[in-house]
């Protein structure tokens, strides 16, 4: 999106303090076919998955969606048609399951759906985003193919002479977060690895926020240096927990690696590989009647050894 | 009596051996994580090592290995957790020592290639691409890759340069404006290899027991140069192995054959 056009939406976007619960049905529909989409997370590491699932299922088409790293979500986002164009730094089942025959398909058929960038320069990108500049410059991807294909340009800093490259900066339509707790009002707090979305939750035009537990705004203000994302940058609260299930939420769930295992394994094995992926969209995407009903698809024994062996805080 | 072992469990002890205590160290996934946290768990305890997630010098628990570096279990009781643009960028700013990567393809200047066989045009394999691997092989003070030799990865040229080793060789890394040494050392099933000085040419420095240059040169597409001193690197030891199997007992890396 141009640079003063994504400025000018903020500036006279509402961003004052009001209650911005809602569902997630509703919250989805922030996102129009064809948005730039920023999803946060990092490989399977707090994956805002409640919404992907909702973006699945409301059809959602020919979206450009922006990831640190992509793991089997976007085998979904690319075979339900919800994703024209993956921007990440890797896209990839992980190393049990090798390179995703999926991401190869689509990508090996059409090379314009899959830009790779390295892991800082797209992390650039966003903060260039988040700091309301068009472009930021960078000693990576310097001498490489992908400063040869990718849309960089050399640049020589005017006080040293050193040599730099220019990237430029992402401002998504929707950014789509998961943290461990917020309040009605957006203000979010991350434990753990905070990813880049802070990043992101300042560079998008409108963000989506699911959390795993809402608490009071008192609450929020007893440890104000947690909150990663003020109010301000969000447009839509919705209390998801286990929202980033068969994904990990740092110190509450690890990954469901028996259900990825399970997905990888019958990805690889599968004679229709295509075939395969519909029937996991149709079981665990379109079938269920809600979020909970998804959820019972891994089953209580599969959320409580998740939560077993991920929770971390002490009592 | 010599112990046994596959070539994924030699490999990783002689990259384990090849990390000193104190150092600051960046990894990737699979066997350079595992030789990470081999050399954390024996000669280098004060090792500290960060993965992109966003993880400052964890205390990865033993027999609860990550299947990746990036969750909560790779994050274990980290001294930091910044965001992962703040991680990546103490590379930028000079704080790692060591970049440890593994790669696809990997050529006689150490240019490292995760993208694509074939173009990016017109892909025969895509491949995952780059993670943070072009970011740690431009920027940390020296680069350590792990691989599987063989001729289909050791190649005269890579098809798609996604981490830069030494570029063209000579002085073309320096003159392109990169921050970091560049590849400092390749270890392999068969051997050692370090880059010449001043051509900056992969070099047999090392062999493992067993194994004769002929062999490393038949699994090598270019024409290797051999080092004067050619060493011979010591085997593993019981101890080494039992620790190195203890962390991974479901051999989700180290499975035999090639890795």
């Amino acid at each position: 999106m141009n640079y003063r056009e994504s400025r000018s939406r903020l500036v006279e976007k509402n961003k004052g303090v009001r209650d911005k619960r809602t569902t997630l049905a509703e919250a989805v529909k922030l996102i129009h076919d064809g948005d730039h989409v920023a999803i946060g997370g990092l490989q399977y590491t707090r994956t805002p998955m409640g919404v992907i699932w909702e973006i699945i299922r409301q059809r959602k088409k020919d979206l450009t969606f922006y990831k640190t790293l992509l793991s089997f979500e976007g085998d979904w986002l690319y075979v339900s048609g919800a994703m024209r164009k993956a921007v990440t730094s890797w896209f990839s089942g992980g190393v049990s399951w090798g390179v995703s025959k999926i991401m190869r398909s689509y990508a090996e058929a059409d090379p314009s759906s899959f830009e790779e960038w390295s892991l800082l320069g797209l992390s650039l990108r966003f903060r260039a985003g988040a700091m309301g500049l068009p472009c930021i410059p960078a000693k990576s991807m310097i001498g490489s193919d992908l400063e040869k294909t990718l849309d960089l340009k050399p640049f020589k800093c005017p006080y040293s002479g050193e040599d730099l490259v220019l990237v430029p900066a992402v401002n998504p339509d929707v950014a789509i977060i998961h943290t461990q707790v917020a309040d009605k009002f957006g203000n979010a707090q991350i434990f753990g690895p905070p990813c880049m979305d802070a990043d992101i939750a300042k560079a998008a035009n409108h963000v989506i926020l699911t959390t795993e537990q809402l608490v009071d705004n008192e609450d929020i203000r007893d440890n104000p240096n947690l909150t990663a994302i003020p109010f301000f940058c969000v447009d839509a609260v919705v209390e998801l927990p286990y929202g980033c299930y068969p994904h990990e939420c740092y110190g509450l769930y690890e990954p469901a690696y028996a259900s990825l295992g399970e997905y990888g394994q019958g990805l690889l094995k599968a004679e229709d590989r295509m075939a395969f992926v519909r029937g996991y969209l149709d079981k665990y995407f379109y079938s269920p009647n809600d979020f909970e009903d998804y959820l019972s698809l891994f089953g209580v024994k599969s959320l409580l050894e998740t939560t077993r062996k991920g929770r971390i805080w002490k009592p | 009596m010599t112990a046994t072992y596959n070539p994924a469990e030699l490999t990783v002890i002689v990259g384990s051996r090849s990390l000193k205590d104190g150092q600051i160290l960046f990894a990737g996934t699979g066997l350079p994580l595992l030789s990470a946290i081999h050399a954390q768990n024996s000669h280098a305890p004060s090792l500290a090592i960060m993965f992109e997630v966003g993880g400052v010098s964890p205390q990865v628990q033993i027999g609860s290995l990550p299947r990746s570096a990036n969750e909560a279990r790779s994050v274990r009781r980290s001294v930091a957790m910044p965001a992962t643009i703040d991680v990546l960028l103490y590379l930028q700013r000079g704080f790692v020592d060591v970049g440890f990567l593994g790669g696809a393809q990997i050529d006689k200047y150490g240019n490292l290639n995760s993208s694509v066989i074939g173009t990016l045009e017109k892909p025969v394999i895509r491949l995952p691409g780059s993670g943070g691997a072009n970011d740690i092989a431009s920027s940390a003070n020296s680069i350590f890759i792990i691989s599987y030799h063989e001729k289909k990865r050791f190649v005269d040229k890579v098809d798609y340069v996604t981490s830069p080793g030494f570029l063209d060789g000579g002085r073309s890394r320096e003159k392109s404006g990169l921050l970091g040494g560049g590849v400092e050392k390749v270890i392999t099933n068969l051997g050692i290899l370090e880059f010449d000085k001043e051509t900056r040419e992969m070099t047999l420095v090392a062999v493992h027991p067993g194994v004769t240059v002929e062999e490393v040169q038949a699994k090598t597409g270019f024409k290797l140069r051999v080092a004067d001193d050619l060493a011979v690197t010591t085997p593993p030891s019981e101890d080494e192995l039992k620790l190195l199997r203890a962390l991974d007992p479901e051999k989700r890396f180290l499975k035999p054959g090639e890795f």
